[in-house]
């Protein structure tokens, strides 16, 4: 039941706020989605509690003939995405008050119905469900990009949405072909998550292969992976301020997710015989991505590429498939999630209060606004994994659970911190410190909805750095429970 | 059985309003016969029987009567939406008789039990398609699209009745059951050749029907020449009704031969699913474009067929996608009849829709996500029936070209979305739209999301 709400609060409030006129559906908004956050805590407390069935699972018919089930439930590793949700939410709401949007009901109202969809990925025990939400994830961002997005935003929104279309599309033939697997015996067809990881494991080598790849190039390129990476830069750009954040913040994590919950325990065959192809792919992604990182000027570009960087060692300790890699992944994808939404704030703030986001044209910014450059750099911090931030959890297991597999993927993999840091930390110098630029005119003081969001931020930050047990007792268990089921 | 008496009553009626002057009270009247023809179908669905008449000539059974459902539902709307089509018209009273008619046919090729009734029923739905098609006199190129629609038609009857001829000569009999028993009876090998030629040119009459590629030459220059209310029957009723016909001859009286069109049937499919996506991207027109994912969605649902799997779940994916197929058409005709009112055709004329008539805007998204199948539409479920049919058979390539080009499928559907909401509109004028027409919109459009979220009444309506 309190799942189901999870699912359901967020969407009669978004045709709540498509009804409201004016600047009150932001209001309304975000109300709604501070709610939503209140409720996933309440449901975290009733987690911690062991109250694990009674209240957190739901399993209806939806389709009988095709054993499709409304089956939601929730787990450590979905707990941890539906707080990771429901807690960037609100913050990218209030994020975008500075910014007049043009029908801000339609514009709120798409955020909350996308973060309906989301919750349902991240919840969905069921096959068939999980491809409905996460196809309904992707019709509120791309309208999200395409109506309040920057220039050219037609051809590139369109890639963006044919590229994630067809990726999907694969998806649905890998998991209906799952489907038509399953019933071993029974006869009874299904789509539950426990019967297609057995129908995947009664496959073949070869079959297993199939499904791997059908269901990887989904996965892959949302998150993405490179090769299937070129639609992400320019879409990240383009992009209204909360569109990029809804996109880089939780949507990347659909794919981190289903790889984890979707694909890992269903392949252990195809893992074995493709896991390394797919792990070189990403480490590859990694290096390439930080050196383009590191010649870009413009800030949002460039975060662009590093979040590329950043998944590809996520999927990189995924695929490794043990304990270390993949509870890793689970936190540096709360971690990279809040940071990146920050980063991504920064570039907006920068845009607005300068009109320019090109490190060239900028610098000496510290000196004209203190606490912004405090922020500024305590966010970039845990973004290239300083001890003692967020970011260093997860990068941590990450590298070790990569250094399981394969020592020398793990060098490669490593690299993203190195590279990072120097791309990070030389736009950091360009942009705030050495001398004022002619260009750059007066830097006001920050908006308080900014300031409070940056402050979030940035106390989450070092909070995880200094205390991530309450994350790792989330995924410690319900990664164990995984890997047992691999097996 | 009632249903196709009242709906061929209901066109000699319409004859009769000019002499006795009731015009102005046709539409209602039509409207009425129809809901009354779809309680009639109705309730013979709930007596459970088959009824057949005319010495079984015709055989209403469940599955005759869902599809009569079909083409009785989008007949309605189809009426509603084409009402000042016909208010503009100097013959009013021969254009209603004209496609009551043309219903009638649809009626009788669902229901056909005998080779003869089959191809009365697409004589008499074709006919007065070829008249509807040029009805705009003074238009060169509705008098094109009818001339070229006539002439294609008269080919493929003429393919259809040498097909009925041959196989009459091998089987002696017109009736789909004793053609089927005859199949099953022969000993391996010794059917004659004529047989499968007969049955090979009866598969290319109606492929030319549904305009499947690479029969499908005719359809643009049809689709674009006729007038925009005309091209919505020929693309969801006719269509309709000729998958009906497909479905019952040759999954129940050619189901044993499978080996003779399956062959052709699969290429037939596979040029569809390509030719027609790569045409449609490259289109300026609608109405083309139209033309062409109606190909698209043609091969989809010759699929469904190509598994040659008789079973519930096969009929029902066929009724399903139909259904879906015809409401999201109506809906997408429907604006674009009121939308391209002033002649122009092209995707320009969409241009800022959604700030001239956010209302049509939206329902046109909705249209065209179903088109494309984007869940939770009714077009998702109907391409994802058919695609869990096709993955249990031996077609699993024709899987993964379906995926690809539904994929190339989503470009031209998205390109008038892009336009209504992203280019901006030549004229701020808005796009006015009757209340009767709206009503249309909004209906069909709340059917497609409704048949999306709960897709289970219509595909298990046959209880698989």
């Amino acid at each position: 039941m309190l799942s189901a709400l999870l699912i359901f609060l967020p969407l009669v409030a978004s045709l709540m706020v498509f009804m409201i006129k004016g600047n009150a559906a932001r209001n309304f908004a975000l109300g709604a989605a501070v709610a939503e956050f209140v409720l996933a805590v309440f449901v975290y407390c009733q987690f911690k509690m062991g109250n694990h069935y009674q209240d957190l699972t739901m399993n209806n018919i939806w389709v009988k003939s095709l054993n499709i089930h409304f089956s939601i439930g929730i787990d450590g590793m979905s707990l941890l995405m539906v707080l990771l949700t429901t807690f960037l939410v609100p913050l990218i709401i209030l994020s975008s008050f500075t910014t007049a949007y043009e029908k801000p009901n339609a514009f709120y109202g798409l955020i909350l119905f996308m973060q309906m969809a989301l919750v349902g990925v991240f919840t969905s025990n069921d096959g068939f469900l999980f491809y409905v939400f996460w196809e309904l994830a992707l019709i509120p961002i791309y309208f999200i990009c395409l109506l309040w997005g920057g220039e050219n935003r037609g051809k590139i929104t369109f890639k963006f949405f044919v590229y994630t279309l067809l990726g999907s599309l694969f998806m649905l033939v890998g998991l209906i072909y799952l489907y038509s697997h399953t019933g071993y015996g029974s006869g009874l067809k299904s789509w539950a998550v426990q019967d297609l990881y057995n129908a995947g494991r009664s496959m073949n080598e070869s079959q297993q292969s199939a499904v791997f790849w059908m269901i990887f190039v989904a996965f892959a390129i949302k998150m993405p992976v490179f090769p299937f990476h070129t639609w992400q830069p320019d879409t990240y750009v383009t992009s209204p301020t909360s569109g990029t954040m809804l996109l880089s913040g939780i949507m990347l994590k659909m794919g981190t997710f289903g790889l984890i919950k979707w694909l890992l325990p269903i392949v252990p065959l195809a893992l074995t015989k493709w896991g390394g192809t797919a792990i070189t792919l990403s480490v590859f992604g990694i290096v390439y991505a930080s050196c383009i990182a590191i010649v870009q000027k413009d800030f949002k570009r460039l975060i662009a590429y590093s979040s590329i960087a950043h998944v590809g060692l996520i999927s990189a300790g995924i695929l490794s498939a043990n304990q270390q890699g993949v509870q890793g992944a689970l936190i540096q994808m709360m971690s990279h999630g809040v940071n990146v939404v920050g980063l991504f704030l920064i570039a907006d703030i920068l845009m607005r209060h300068t009109g320019t986001r090109d490190s060239d044209k900028l610098g000496g910014l510290r000196n004209m606004n203190g606490q912004f450059a405090v922020l500024f750099l305590i966010i970039l911090l845990g973004a290239v994994a300083l001890p003692l931030t967020n970011g260093f959890v997860g990068e941590f297991l990450l590298i070790g659970g990569v250094y399981q597999y394969d020592a020398w993927m793990a060098g490669f993999a490593g690299l993203t911190v190195i590279l990072g840091a120097v791309y990070m930390l030389r736009s950091y110098q360009n942009i705030m410190l050495g001398e004022k630029n002619v260009n750059v005119g007066a830097f006001g003081p920050l908006a308080t909805s900014d300031k409070v969001v940056l402050i979030t931020i940035c106390a989450v930050v070092i909070a995880f750095g200094v205390y991530p047990k309450p994350l790792n007792d989330l995924a410690e268990p319900a990664v164990k429970m995984l890997l047992n089921n691999m097996k | 059985m009632k249903g196709l008496l009242i709906i061929s009553g209901l066109g000699i009626l319409a004859m009769l309003a000019e002499i006795f002057k009731f015009k102005k009270i046709l539409l209602p009247l039509v409207l009425l016969g129809i809901i009354g023809a779809y309680v009639a179908n109705f309730m013979e669905w709930n007596n459970g029987l088959s009824i057949s008449a005319f010495d079984n000539m015709i055989v209403f059974d469940k599955v005759s009567i869902a599809f009569s459902g079909v083409i009785l539902a989008t007949a309605f709307f189809w009426f509603i939406m084409a009402n000042d089509y016909f208010e503009n018209s100097s013959n009013v009273v021969d254009h209603f008789a004209l496609v009551l008619f043309a219903i009638t046919g649809a009626l009788m090729m669902t229901a056909f039990k005998n080779m003869t009734t089959l191809f009365l029923g697409i004589e008499i739905m074709s006919i007065p398609l070829y008249v509807l098609a040029a009805s705009r006199k003074r238009n060169m190129a509705s008098n094109e699209a009818g001339f070229k629609y006539l002439i294609m038609g008269s080919f493929a009857s003429g393919f259809l009745l040498f097909g009925i001829a041959l196989i009459y000569g091998a089987s002696g009999s017109f009736d789909i059951m004793q053609i089927r028993a005859y199949i099953s009876s022969a000993a391996p090998g010794t059917l004659p050749l004529f047989f499968y030629a007969g049955v090979v040119l009866l598969l290319v009459a109606m492929l030319f029907k549904v305009s499947a590629a690479p029969f499908h030459f005719w359809a643009p220059d049809v689709y674009q020449g006729s007038p925009t209310v005309i091209t919505a029957l020929m693309s969801t009723i006719v269509k309709t009704a000729a998958f009906a016909a497909i479905l019952r001859l040759f999954m129940s009286a050619f189901g044993n031969v499978s080996e003779i069109w399956t062959v052709i049937l699969s290429a037939v499919v596979a040029l569809s699913l390509v030719i027609s996506n790569f045409s449609a991207a490259m289109q300026s027109n609608v109405k083309r474009m139209l033309a062409y994912s109606s190909i698209s969605h043609a091969a989809f649902m010759l699929m469904v067929v190509l598994a040659n799997v008789r079973s519930n779940a096969t009929v029902g994916a066929l009724l399903y996608y139909s259904l879906a197929y015809s409401i999201g058409s109506i809906a997408a005709f429907c604006i674009l009849y009121k939308v391209t009112k002033k002649g122009d055709e092209s995707f320009d004329a969409f241009n800022g829709l959604a700030k001239r008539n956010p209302l049509l805007a939206g329902c046109m998204t909705v249209a065209m996500l179903s088109l494309a199948g984007i869940p939770v539409t009714a077009g998702f479920f109907a391409k994802y029936f058919v695609l869990t049919i096709m993955i249990a058979t031996t077609y699993k390539w024709l899987v993964i070209l379906a995926i690809l080009s539904s994929a190339v499928g989503v470009y031209y559907y998205f390109k008038i979305i892009i336009a209504m909401y992203f280019k901006p509109a030549a004229t701020e004028e808005p796009v006015e739209i009757e209340m009767s027409q709206k009503m249309v919109v909004i209906l069909t459009c709340l059917i497609t999301l409704a048949l999306g979220i709960v897709p289970g009444y219509v595909a298990e309506m046959f209880a698989f």
